[in-house]
């Protein structure tokens, strides 16, 4: 049944020989002892002031959905800043292998990089930042603030839901790996095809990017069931469809699509591993393969992934405006609409990807005219935001800057994106860099939401604000580097350069590539300014104690909680009277009154079920990646025998007494995110009936 | 604004016990949720195989006239078709609370899969023994790809029932016992609709 491999294989290691260490290749070896120094100073300091006890009880056994929130902020940053490593070696190699009479050094012919490197750190770029970066982050808030928008204890399902956040960790543990021990794929993160099949991607890399997003896309999707089902059965008393903010509908929305589209991925993934394992012919260029069967499906996930990405970043954007501008969102119901007929036009407009594959004028003129209608909704949030932004008390925070830099983002690749959509267009400029320009603007309208969202909402779960003058500057000098990186792409992209490319041929785009190298620079100097922004804020702490409504504008829900929000969210669940209910409350001088008592809280206890799953899972991973077969069988009988055996646990969760509650609410630190719980005795069955 | 209200002496703010939700409900959505996304599973491969059931794809292999049996499928969908019934019967012993009911139910329910699931081993081993395995043609790979896919959602669906057996022998009908058997009997009929289209798709039209 399995296909015969060229190269060494042995029972106990599979395709796994010291060979496959890249000791040899001298960026990759600074690379490692820089992440060997790193992460031996995470596991040092974590050692040193004895917390590791504290680590495994209250993060990587929690089922509390803020703090799997902010681990999966934490994995998406961790990916955010090496995908933004491969983005720097990527610029820097063009800008040095431009021309013929171009230097090389460390081996390669022109510029710093061999091309067979090159092709897997565009490809990895891709891959992290879409799959590893923006879904962990954005799902991480979606975890954190959906909840506590509409008044619920947790999610629906506690358990699962860590189980998404471990799956998600083990696929980008795969990735992190695939950079010491082998190689990773070379061939695009859409995986070309047939570039992926085994005659002609032989090593390990294409299974590195194959079982990385296959295992992390099990993990969306779960999260998704777990989103629905939260939005539609844990809605406070109250919480009527028409007054979920509307952060809470694009998550909807958007896990909507997360549903439906990535089992259309995961088919298209599980039919390549059958040609690379078993030796099937879904795709092959010969034997009754069908090329073009991997490209539709892979962009029917991957169109409406897009949209995915997008939604949320647009429902932030309808969170942070209306706070800064002092009014309420300007077409409540045009804004839910708008975010339904997205998502659901998402669907249909896969095929722009590959206007020239030759699928002929009908077909085209279908899909061209169906991506040209995403701009009906999307026009109308932005003439949603703008009127909410009209004669608004404005303040310019740093949230307010990252969405209102974020609208001018959306406009800019909002409106090539029309260009693109103009088949006749797309057969001038197709894989120029132009297109690439035009998704960048997209994508970091994402990060730009992602960070304004994370700044937005971090003096809720953290209890002390991010530093604005710092906060300013990062944002700045980011924007200002976007826009040089960018712009120049743009140009670039209608004087040829297509996209990809280890070497241009062409010396007059020097220039435009200098430009770009600078923004590149100038993206460094931010994330300098983001870590100072952290170091600022966390030294400050002590003196910047917030309170519920930190910027005292705010609208929603989840500020009626103290900061930083105890574990348990809401003392007493909310009944919601108003579709902005905190805004509500202040109209009506209601915002302070509390609770007249407190009843106890039945909570779920902690499991080491959902990180013991997710090492078995990165084992199955690594196993079938090098085909150590007894590895990935023991794992793959290890997870099933540990979802057994969780079936049968009656652990019943835990109450928590109204004495300690009072005591959290008033003194907000004790029940906060880095506040170490006591433990607590879980009822039995008997005080359970 | 229809949502502004202005606020009373009786303006409920706070409401206390509101939080038990209905945890078999929850469940019940999200196991419907997960079954959209195995539906969409299928719905992929079915795609796929609209597109490599063509003479083109075979390869000069044998197209689906010559490899599916529908007379033998035939029996396969009474088998299916049974276990489901039997389930069924387990489920309405579960309504009545009889332990011993829902107990011979699932077992019957498990003996009917496995008889459906030696006619599918026999039927494509006895393929791959003449030469005409997945890596024949793109014809066959998909062929044997959609049958596989349901027949795992089948051994995964007997592990189940065998877990279930031994928790209501252990337990009893608990909570989570009785939304587990319920989902259950979700997963087996959503499973037999997939064989339901999977033999019209796979075995009528491609036989006649």
């Amino acid at each position: 049944m399995l296909v015969q491999l060229q190269g060494p294989w042995s029972l106990l290691f599979g395709r796994l020989t010291l060979s496959a260490l890249p000791y040899d290749n001298p960026i990759i070896v600074a690379t490692f002892i820089f992440a060997a120094i790193a992460g031996a100073a995470v596991v040092g300091s974590v050692l040193y002031f004895g917390k590791l006890g504290y680590l495994w009880r209250e993060w990587i056994t929690t089922v509390d959905h803020k703090k799997i929130g902010v681990m999966y902020i934490i994995v998406g940053l961790v990916m955010l800043f090496r995908g933004f490593a491969d983005g720097l070696m990527i610029r820097t190699q063009q800008v040095m292998a431009d021309g013929p009479h171009s230097t090389g050094v460390l081996g390669a012919a022109h510029g710093f990089i061999p091309p067979f490197h090159f092709d897997q750190i565009y490809s990895a770029h891709g891959t992290i930042m879409l799959i590893f970066a923006a879904t962990p982050i954005l799902a991480g808030l979606g975890n954190i603030i959906v909840p506590l928008q509409i008044g619920a204890r947790d999610m629906a399902f506690p358990y699962m839901n860590a189980v998404s956040l471990w799956l998600t960790t083990a696929g980008a543990a795969l990735v992190m790996i695939s950079l010491f021990v082998g190689d990773f794929s070379a061939a695009g993160w859409v995986g070309l095809i047939p570039l992926t099949e085994l005659p002609y991607s032989p090593g390990v890399g294409v299974d590195y990017w194959m079982w990385a997003i296959q295992i992390s896309s099990i993990g969306t999707t779960l999260n998704a069931i777990n989103v629905i089902a939260t939005i539609i059965e844990m809605r406070a008393p109250g919480m009527t469809w028409f007054r979920l903010p509307v952060f809470t509908w694009t998550t909807l929305s958007t896990s909507v699509i997360g549903l439906t589209a990535f089992p259309v991925l995961g088919v298209a993934l599980a039919l390549l591993g059958a040609d690379r394992y078993l030796g099937t012919h879904f795709y092959t260029a010969g034997d009754g393969g069908n090329l073009m069967l991997y490209t539709n499906l892979f962009w029917i996930w991957g169109h409406p992934e897009v949209y995915f990405l997008v939604l949320p970043a647009f429902g932030i954007f309808s969170e942070i405006i209306p706070t800064f501008a002092q009014k309420a969102l300007f077409g409540y119901v045009t804004m839910v609409a708008a975010t339904l007929t997205i998502a659901g036009i998402s669907w249909a407009v896969w095929l722009h990807h590959f206007f020239t594959m030759g699928a002929g004028p009908d077909v085209n003129g279908f899909f061209s005219i169906a991506t040209m209608l995403v701009g009906i909704p999307t026009g109308v949030k932005v003439f949603n935001w703008l009127f909410t932004l009209y004669r608004g008390r404005l303040t310019f925070t740093t949230p307010m800057l990252w969405a209102v830099g974020g609208l001018f983002l959306l406009l800019l690749g909002g409106l090539t994106g029309m260009m693109l959509a103009e088949p006749a267009v797309n057969y001038t400029v197709h894989d120029s860099v132009f297109v690439i320009a035009h998704f960048h603007c997209m994508v970091l309208m994402i990060t730009f939401a992602i960070f304004g969202a994370v700044i937005y909402w971090f003096p809720k779960i953290f209890g002390f604000p991010l530093d604005e003058r710092t906060g300013k500057m990062f944002f700045w000098t980011f924007a200002i580097a976007t826009a040089l990186v960018f712009l120049a792409m743009f140009a670039l992209g209608f004087e040829g350069e297509t996209r990809r490319l280890d070497y241009l041929y062409d010396t007059d785009w020097k220039p435009m590539l200098v430009v770009e190298e600078a923004g590149m620079i100038l993206y460094l100097v931010s994330i300098l300014y983001f870590v100072k922004m952290l170091y600022v804020s966390l030294r400050d702490r002590a003196q910047n104690r917030v309170s519920s409504d930190p910027w005292g504008t705010a609208r929603t829900l989840e500020w009626m909680t103290p900061s930083p929000v105890p574990f348990y969210n809401f003392a007493v669940t909310p009944q919601v009277n108003a579709r902005d209910e905190l805004a509500w409350r202040r109209e009506n001088g209601l915002e302070n009154v509390k609770p007249d008592h407190y009843e106890a809280i039945h909570m779920p206890c902690n499991t080491a079920v959902a990180p013991i799953i997710g090492v078995l899972t990165l084992a199955f991973g690594f196993g079938m990646i090098w085909r150590i077969w007894w590895m990935a069988g023991f794992a793959l009988l290890g997870i099933i025998i540990v979802v057994i055996i969780r079936s049968f646990d009656k652990n019943l969760g835990y109450e928590l007494k109204p004495e300690e509650i009072e005591k959290m609410e008033n003194q907000a630190e004790l029940g906060g995110i880095v506040a170490e719980q006591p433990a607590r005795q879980p009822i039995t069955e008997a005080e359970a009936h | 604004m229809a949502t502004k209200i202005a606020a009373g002496a009786e303006t409920l703010l706070w409401h206390h016990g509101a939080e038990g939700h209905d945890t078999i409900s929850a469940r019940t959505l999200g196991f419907w949720l997960y079954m959209m996304s195995d539906a969409l599973i299928f719905a992929s491969l079915f795609a796929a195989y609209g597109v490599l059931d063509n003479p083109f794809n075979a390869a000069g292999g044998p197209i689906a006239q010559q490899v599916v049996h529908p007379l033998e499928g035939f029996w396969q969908t009474i088998a299916v078709l049974g276990s489901v019934l039997a389930y069924s019967l387990a489920t309405v012993a579960l309504k009545n609370g009889s332990k011993i009911g829902v107990v011979h139910g699932i077992l019957g329910a498990i003996v009917l899969a496995v008889v459906f699931l030696g006619f599918e081993a026999h039927d494509l081993l006895g393929l791959i023994a003449q030469g005409d395995g997945p890596q024949r043609s793109g014809f066959l790979s998909v062929f044997f790809m959609m049958i596989a896919s349901h027949g795992l959602h089948m051994v995964f669906g007997i592990l189940w029932m065998l877990v279930m057996l031994v928790q209501v022998a252990r337990s009893g009908f608990t909570g989570d016992v009785v939304a587990r058997l319920l989902n259950l009997r979700l997963f087996w009929q959503f499973q037999a609709s997939v064989w339901v289209c999977v033999y019209v798709y796979v075995y009528l039209l491609g036989g006649f």
